[in-house]
Parts: C-alpha cells; sequence; structure tokens
C-alpha cells in the first residue's frame, strides 16, 4: 500500500525517483544557437503534439537578498503582456489552439512550457520569444498579482503544517546558500515586491545565452533549428549576464535540531536531513551512489528502514528515503519516519539511528541491490512513453550544471555502482554532525 | 497592426490535429470484453481494469472495507507474504498500483514483453488469491487510521468530509471511503473477505491494454488473470438523493485560508444537453486562465490561486461543482463574486466568441490526451465505464461543434441555478453569512 504517503511526503521540492533514469540518447539531439541559447530536441512521432518548453537558468537561489519569491513572481508575470501583446492574450491564444500551457519555478531554475499540436510549434515558438525580451509590466499588474501568489503562498505553506516545517527545515538546513530560503518566497518579503526587484531579476537573466530551449515530440532536430533560428536566433546574447555563484555552505560541525509544534498536526513524525553532494557534471558516481543507497533504505516495501522499522520492530507506520541529486549546489539526503500509535518521536529517531547504524555494517543486500538495477534498466523502456517527462529531465538538468552526456552516462554509471561506493558514501553522508533532526507535532495539552 | 493580421491568420489556421487512436475491441474465449490498441513500438503493455462499484459496495457497519481490501491486495497473495510479493515484483520491473474510488476498484498494471507471463502471473496472484494475513491487515489498518487522524485536522479532508455528509446524506457517498477510525478498528477479516468477493468479480470488470500485445495474446492473459474471479458481485447502489439548498455551510477551523466546495445539480453523460453543459462549464470555470470565474475571481482581484467548476458524473450522482481557497478575510468577497458570475451567466449566456473559442480550445486539446500507452488505456477504459461507443474518439469533436449558441444558452437559463449553488467553507472565514437554506 503506497499511496499513503501522498499526504505527507509529496511536496518535498525537486525529489527523484529512480524513473528519472533513461538512456533514450537515440531520441535526442542538441545544439546550440549563434547567441549561446542552447536546444534540445526529443523525438516522438507517436502522436501529432509537441511539449515546447523554455528554461531560464535562473531560480530562487539567483535572487538578490530581500526580494524573496522574486523568481516565482517574475514566472506570474510573464502572463502579463509584451509590447505587442495583451494581458493573458499569451495564454488565451494557446487556448484557441487548443494547447495548454504554464510555468515553474524551482530553487534553480524557471521555466515556461506548452502542449499543443505539432503544427502550431511556430506559433508558441514565437510568443515565447516575444516575451524573453519584450515584457510590458504596470503597477496595476504588480499589485493583483502579488495578491494572487500570496494566495498561493496560503494555499500551499500556511494552511499545511507540513509545508511550514520544510520551510524551517530549509532554514535550518542552509547557513549560508539561499538553498534555505523558500522558493515562494518568505511573506514579508513577497508583500513588498514591486516592480523594480519584478524588472530588475527579468534584465539580468531573461536573456538566449541563459536559456535551454527543449522541444519534445512529433518534430524533427532539422525543423527545430529552423524555427529556432527564426525566433530566438534574432535576439542577442546578455553580454552582461553574470556568472552564475552563489554563497556555498560552511562545513557543517554541529548537528542542528528543531521541533515544530503546530495544533493542526495530528500525525506527529520525525525527519533527518543531511548534507549531501550532488550530480556535478563528468563527475556523477557519489550521487548514484547516494541515488541507490535512498532506494536501499526506503524505496519501497523491501527496503532496509521499512523492512526493520515497519514490519520487524513495528516502530513506524510509514518509513521513507530520499535524495535529491540533481542540484546546482549542495543538496540534501532526507528521511522520514511517522511512528505507529504509542510510539513516541524520541523512540522513532532512537530506532532509526540503531537502524543506520546497523545498515552501515552490514551494508547492502546483494539481491536488493539487483532488484533496483533491474529497475533501472526498465525504465529505459518505460520512460520512452513519456516525450514530456524527457523534456522535463533534460531541462533541469541543464540547468543544474549537467550536459546533455551527463544525462546520457547516468544510467550506465547506476548499474556500475558497486556496494562499496555505496557504503563510502553512506558513511561520508550519514554523519549526525552534519544533520538536521526535526519532529512535527501537536501543541502540548496543559490541564 | 501585427496583432490583429497574426489573430486572422489562427483563426484559419486553427484545425486541430485528428485523434488517431485505432481502438479494437476483442472477446476472449472465456468471454471477457476488452479494448485493446496494438502498439509495438516500445516493449512493454500498459494494463487497466476497472471494477465498477468500488467502495460505494461496503455494507452498512463495514465502512471503509472496500478501501482496506484494496490497500491489501499487494500485501500478500497464493505463498508470498508482504515482502515477498514486492521483492518478485520488482525483480520483473513490474509496476502494479491499486486505487479505490466511490465507483470502482482501478488496478493498472505495466510490465515489460520479455518477462510478461510472469508479471501477469503474480498480478493474477494479487486479485485472484490476495491473503489477507492477520499480519497484514493489522499493518495496513494502522496505515488507514494514521491516514484518518491526519484527515481530522486537514481543511480540505475537513471539507470534503463535512460536503459529503451535507449532499449526499444517507448514501454511501454521504460518508468517507476509508471509514471511520471506529469502523475501521471494527474491521475483521471476514469483511476484508467479503469485500473482495463483492468488488472484484468478472460482471464488473472494465479492460484495456494498450502497446507490445496482439489480440491472441491478450485473450489468453486475460482469461488466465481473470477467469478464476467470481462471475457475479454485489448489486450497485441506487441513484443518491441531493440534497442541494443553498447557502453556506461553514465548518470552524484555525487555519489561515479558508477552503470553499461549492455544488448545484449537474448533467447527466447521457442528457441531449450533456455537450452544451461541458462546454458552458468550459467557458464558466472549467478552462486554464481564460474562465470568467479565474478572470473575475483571480484575474481581476487577486482573491485566489485558483478557482475551477467541473461536471461531476459519478454513477449515482450528477453535480456541478466547483472549489476555491481564499484566506480567511477575502473568502466572503470571492464567493461572492462566484455566485454572481453563476447568475450572470445564466441571465446573458455567453457570447458567441466565447463559444467559438471554447471549440477550438476543447477539440485541439482533445488529441492531445492520447500521448503514451499508459494515457491511452487509462481514457479506454474510462470510456467503458461511461458506456461510450468505440467510434466515440472518431465523433466526440464533431459532437463539441455542434453545439449552437442557441441551445448552450437555453441550457445556461434552464440548469445553472445561482440560489440552489450551496457552498461548505472550512476555515476562518470572516463577513459570512452562513446559512444553509
Amino acid at each position: 500500500m503506497r499511496n499513503l504517503t501522498v499526504w505527507l511526503f509529496a511536496a518535498l521540492t525537486a525529489i527523484l525517483p529512480l524513473s528519472v533514469m533513461a538512456q533514450t540518447s537515440e531520441q535526442v539531439t542538441s545544439f546550440a544557437l549563434d547567441n549561446g541559447m542552447q536546444v534540445v530536441v526529443i523525438e516522438d512521432h507517436r502522436a501529432p503534439v509537441v511539449t515546447h518548453m523554455v528554461w531560464y537558468r535562473a531560480g530562487s537561489a539567483d535572487e538578490r537578498p530581500g526580494v524573496s519569491g522574486v523568481a516565482h513572481f517574475l514566472e506570474h508575470l510573464l502572463f502579463k503582456g509584451t509590447k505587442t501583446m495583451e494581458p493573458g492574450e499569451f495564454s488565451s491564444t494557446v487556448a484557441r489552439n487548443g494547447g495548454s500551457d504554464n510555468a515553474f519555478t524551482s530553487y534553480d531554475y524557471t521555466a515556461y512550457f506548452q502542449r499543443i499540436a505539432a503544427d502550431r510549434l511556430d506559433l508558441v515558438m514565437g510568443m515565447e520569444a516575444d516575451r524573453m525580451i519584450n515584457l510590458q509590466l504596470d503597477e496595476a499588474d504588480i499589485a493583483t498579482e502579488r495578491d494572487v501568489i500570496i494566495e498561493e503562498r496560503n494555499q500551499r505553506v500556511e494552511n499545511n503544517p507540513s509545508a511550514l516545517f520544510r520551510e524551517q527545515k530549509s532554514a535550518t538546513q542552509y547557513l549560508n546558500h539561499r538553498y534555505g530560503v523558500p522558493i515562494i518566497g518568505w511573506r514579508h518579503e513577497m508583500e513588498a515586491l514591486d516592480l523594480d526587484a519584478a524588472l530588475d531579476f527579468y534584465e539580468m537573466y531573461y536573456a538566449p545565452n541563459n536559456a535551454i530551449l527543449v522541444v519534445a515530440g512529433d518534430v524533427t532536430p532539422d525543423e527545430v533549428r529552423r524555427l529556432a533560428e527564426q525566433h530566438y536566433g534574432v535576439i542577442p546574447a546578455n553580454t552582461d549576464l553574470p556568472e552564475r555563484t552563489r554563497p556555498q555552505e560552511p562545513p557543517q560541525l554541529a548537528e542542528r535540531r528543531m521541533t515544530m509544534r503546530d495544533a493542526r498536526v495530528s500525525e506527529p513524525y520525525v525527519t533527518r536531513s543531511y548534507l549531501a553532494p550532488e550530480r556535478d557534471s563528468g563527475a556523477q558516481k557519489e550521487a548514484a551512489a547516494l541515488m541507490l543507497l535512498a532506494e536501499l533504505l526506503g524505496g519501497g516495501q523491501t527496503s532496509f528502514l521499512n523492512e526493520r522499522l515497519q514490519f520487524n520492530e513495528k516502530i513506524a507506520v510509514q518509513v521513507g528515503a530520499w535524495y535529491s541529486a540533481t542540484s546546482l549546489d549542495d543538496t540534501t539526503f532526507d528521511l522520514a519516519v511517522v511512528p505507529a500509535a504509542g510510539v513516541s518521536l524520541q523512540q522513532a529517531e532512537d530506532a532509526l539511528d540503531e537502524a543506520l547504524t546497523a545498515f552501515l555494517e552490514t551494508g547492502p543486500d546483494a539481491e536488493a541491490l539487483e532488484r533496483i538495477k533491474m529497475q533501472v534498466r526498465a525504465e529505459e523502456v518505460y520512460d520512452r512513453d513519456d516525450a514530456g517527462g524527457l523534456a522535463r529531465r533534460y531541462g533541469r538538468a541543464l540547468t543544474q550544471g549537467l550536459t546533455v552526456e551527463d544525462v546520457q552516462a547516468w544510467p550506465g554509471i547506476l548499474q556500475d555502482t558497486t556496494p562499496e561506493q555505496i557504503m563510502q558514501a553512506a558513511r561520508r553522508v550519514l554523519d549526525r554532525s552534519q544533520s538536521v533532526t526535526g519532529w512535527l507535532m501537536a501543541p502540548e495539552v496543559t490541564q | 497592426m501585427i496583432r490583429i493580421l497574426l489573430s486572422l491568420f489562427l483563426l484559419i489556421a486553427a484545425l486541430p490535429a485528428r485523434a488517431e487512436v485505432d481502438i479494437k475491441e476483442i472477446t476472449t474465449p472465456g468471454g471477457l470484453t476488452a479494448w485493446l490498441v496494438e502498439d509495438h513500438a516500445i516493449p512493454f503493455v500498459a494494463l487497466e481494469l476497472r471494477f465498477r462499484g468500488g467502495a460505494s459496495l461496503d455494507v452498512q457497519d463495514a465502512r471503509g472495507a472496500t478501501n482496506l481490501m484494496v490497500g491489501l491486495l499487494e500485501e500478500g497473495a497464493a505463498d508470498m507474504d508482504a515482502q515477498a510479493f514486492a521483492r518478485a515484483r520488482d525483480a520483473l520491473a513490474a509496476k502494479f498500483s491499486y486505487n479505490v474510488s466511490d465507483d470502482a476498484v482501478a488496478v493498472s498494471a505495466q510490465f515489460l514483453t520479455e518477462n510478461r507471463e510472469a508479471a501477469l502471473d503474480l498480478l493474477r496472484a494479487s486479485l485472484v488469491e490476495p491473503s489477507f494475513s492477520p499480519e497484514a491487515l493489522e499493518r495496513v489498518r494502522q496505515q488507514v487510521l494514521s491516514g484518518l487522524r491526519s484527515a481530522r485536522t486537514d481543511p480540505r479532508d475537513l471539507m470534503s468530509k463535512a460536503f459529503d455528509g451535507l449532499v449526499f446524506g444517507d448514501h454511501p457517498y454521504g460518508s468517507q471511503l476509508e471509514g471511520t477510525v471506529e469502523s475501521v478498528e471494527a474491521l475483521n477479516r471476514e469483511d476484508i473477505v467479503a469485500a473482495h468477493a463483492r468488488g472484484l468479480t468478472r460482471e464488473q470488470v472494465y479492460i484495456s491494454a494498450v502497446g507490445d500485445i496482439t489480440e491472441a495474446d491478450l485473450a489468453t492473459l486475460l482469461d488466465d488473470l481473470l477467469g478464476d474471479l467470481p462471475q457475479e458481485g454485489a448489486p450497485l447502489p441506487a441513484e443518491a438523493d441531493l440534497n442541494l439548498p443553498g447557502g453556506v455551510e461553514v465548518v470552524p477551523f484555525e487555519t489561515p485560508q479558508s477552503v470553499a466546495a461549492f455544488a448545484q445539480r449537474g448533467v447527466d453523460r447521457d442528457d441531449p444537453d450533456f455537450f452544451a453543459a461541458f462546454v458552458l462549464n468550459h467557458i464558466l470555470g472549467g478552462g486554464g486562465f481564460e474562465s470568467r470565474l479565474m478572470t473575475e475571481v483571480r484575474e481581476k482581484r487577486g482573491l485566489t490561486y485558483g478557482v475551477y467548476s467541473y461536471l461531476a458524473d459519478k454513477d449515482a450522482a450528477q453535480l456541478w461543482m466547483g472549489s476555491v481557497a481564499s484566506a480567511n478575510d477575502r473568502v466572503a468577497e470571492a464567493i461572492s463574486v462566484i455566485r454572481d458570475q453563476w447568475a450572470r451567466i445564466r441571465d446573458e449566456g455567453v457570447t458567441a466568441e466565447e463559444l467559438q473559442d471554447a471549440k477550438t480550445y476543447l477539440t485541439g486539446a482533445f488529441p492531445l490526451r492520447f500521448e503514451g500507452n499508459g494515457p491511452i488505456a487509462s481514457i479506454a477504459v474510462g470510456m467503458q465505464m461511461d458506456g461510450l461507443p468505440l467510434d466515440y474518439i472518431a465523433n466526440r469533436n464533431d459532437m463539441v461543434n455542434a453545439v449552437t449558441l442557441e441551445q448552450i444558452n437555453r441550457v445556461a437559463r434552464e440548469r445553472l441555478d445561482p440560489e440552489a449553488l450551496t457552498f461548505v467553507v472550512v476555515g476562518q472565514p470572516e463577513g459570512l453569512d452562513e446559512q444553509v437554506n
């Protein structure tokens, strides 16, 4: 019974399941335009449909201090007008052509996409290129849309103690890096976001040499190249584009703990997160080891922690482990335990630590590792069914410091990862002195 | 005037892509009917099974039995315990999922061609020979109880519970399919076995398969998979008696943003006015950013992140539903705007341009749904549940295009009923008159 986990952990950002590891190189072509815009084409000719995406290497972690949420706010504002389009006309034009469109923002990227009949690629590309340079905003747009993002924050975060808890956890985990600041922004800073802040971000980061075009579906690379040169190729590069370096984390020398109480919590739980290395271009082996470690520890019924805490000790009703492999800077390895009725958070945490100690002593079960690798191989088949999913994978990777070659090498690296490499990575990362432990619980009842 | 020229061009160019999905209906030697889309491009199959009835087949005093039964299907079968089953499935890299809704038990499977038989043997064991061992029953029961306890302090769960109770009363739809803490604590193995016998039968099943398999292979495979299930199950529940008095019911709960559901009577899929109502709903609140509700509540006033309406066509009830969420001090205004829009579209109808835009969107978006084996299998099984014919995919856009301005505006006048629009709000709404009429 796996769908239970949804209520608790679904909103963990950027968690990549094993299903993101496919070898689909025969479908994928990539090239660059003269102005520096990178292009990835993923062919799937089974249906006359195309997914068109533009990814900017600019996310919330690229914001200046004091304007948290501006990357996401700007994402909303890109649906307002340009010099030649009325506010809302972008989406209504897509809709009138039977397509759908939307956008999303994360720490390391902002992406815009449309799904539409393949013969409308020219149309959506023209409009997307237009709003890369011709955005036109006024104060009225700003005021209403700011109310909308605050309601979005209400919906996603303020109404949900688990989401508030995750914000606090990230803020505790990152002392110095912007990953400690929520993507949607701190409420008090969102309330003060203005036109200047939005335009400052737009002018700094929205340019072809900071963007990646991903087109997936019933298209050919030649056709995409021709259209991309016509629409995006004419936009000059931003020669003032800043180098993408952010303040990095210092070594964590002291374990951190936090307890949050909220009256809306009915089922308390404990989380543990460790600062961990991410996939780097040309150096993905340790990340591959951590990815497999997360599966071995918490991926499903037969994982080490589930077998021990749920089935044998009956300490937990749910256990999970996640590793966010794709990230520009230092990422995290996360664990969570929802204790069984009558088990305290302290007991759950102790059981988790004992289990981790035991795992570090015994190492991975060879058959379990082989099953996981079999699933990785199978994903190469299943993934071919989802061109849109492949488009997101490449977009994400290319905005988070990886190359097309890195993406294509990843399944092979996973296959080649040895138990020794997994244990080495586990010993390095699962260190309590570089961890954050969080308890989320209801308020104490006072008599 | 570049913009105008561009628009003119678009109108002419906007012919939708055609949905070309070649579905065959097959009948197995054992008497099962299935829809198949044979496509050998990728070496795997997506298989969808739907057993009509779902959680609504729960008997009185054992609410939650079907939900718990479905949760246990992958927790041990034949001679395997839960972990042995999971190990076998993972070793084959097969994907099975088991879900329950008010009207159906849904089983989705994806498996590689290279180990199809072994994967199907395993799936068969979970459907035909689940163990329901006391150990697994207790463990999954605790998971369900954990979810139920969480739901007690989740605004959206509280909203569904209050809404269902108000609108559906004593009908199975009127209570939560997971049951209550009390009912789930009281369930025993006999309840689960009975729910299995009622809920998973050959008579109730609808089947679709898409991918790398031939007609003959599918027929054999389905008879092996489902041949040993009982033929007949329990009768379906009667039509629900809807209570939609109009007004607002408030469930007080301390949280910054109020969440609201609203509904009036809906339109049956078999009704001659269904397509007109469907297009009308798209214009009212069904689309993306373009609908009237999104324009008025979000784009113009910034009162919400999202507001939607939709036609909910359940087996035993039809509702015209919607949802919105706004800060406690703004939700009264959001509700007022929704009511005004509901009345305005009834009284004034839609414009010819709105109708045309909706048709272009709906007919253009339709073929985009058929992307990938998994989505196609899911659509094909849903069509069977809805009683739609094989040629529906080819004809559906014609039915959308046949809706006239006169018809849609008549349907708006006759069907939309702002006075009966009933709101359930969870939160601490300010300035909202609580009164269920």
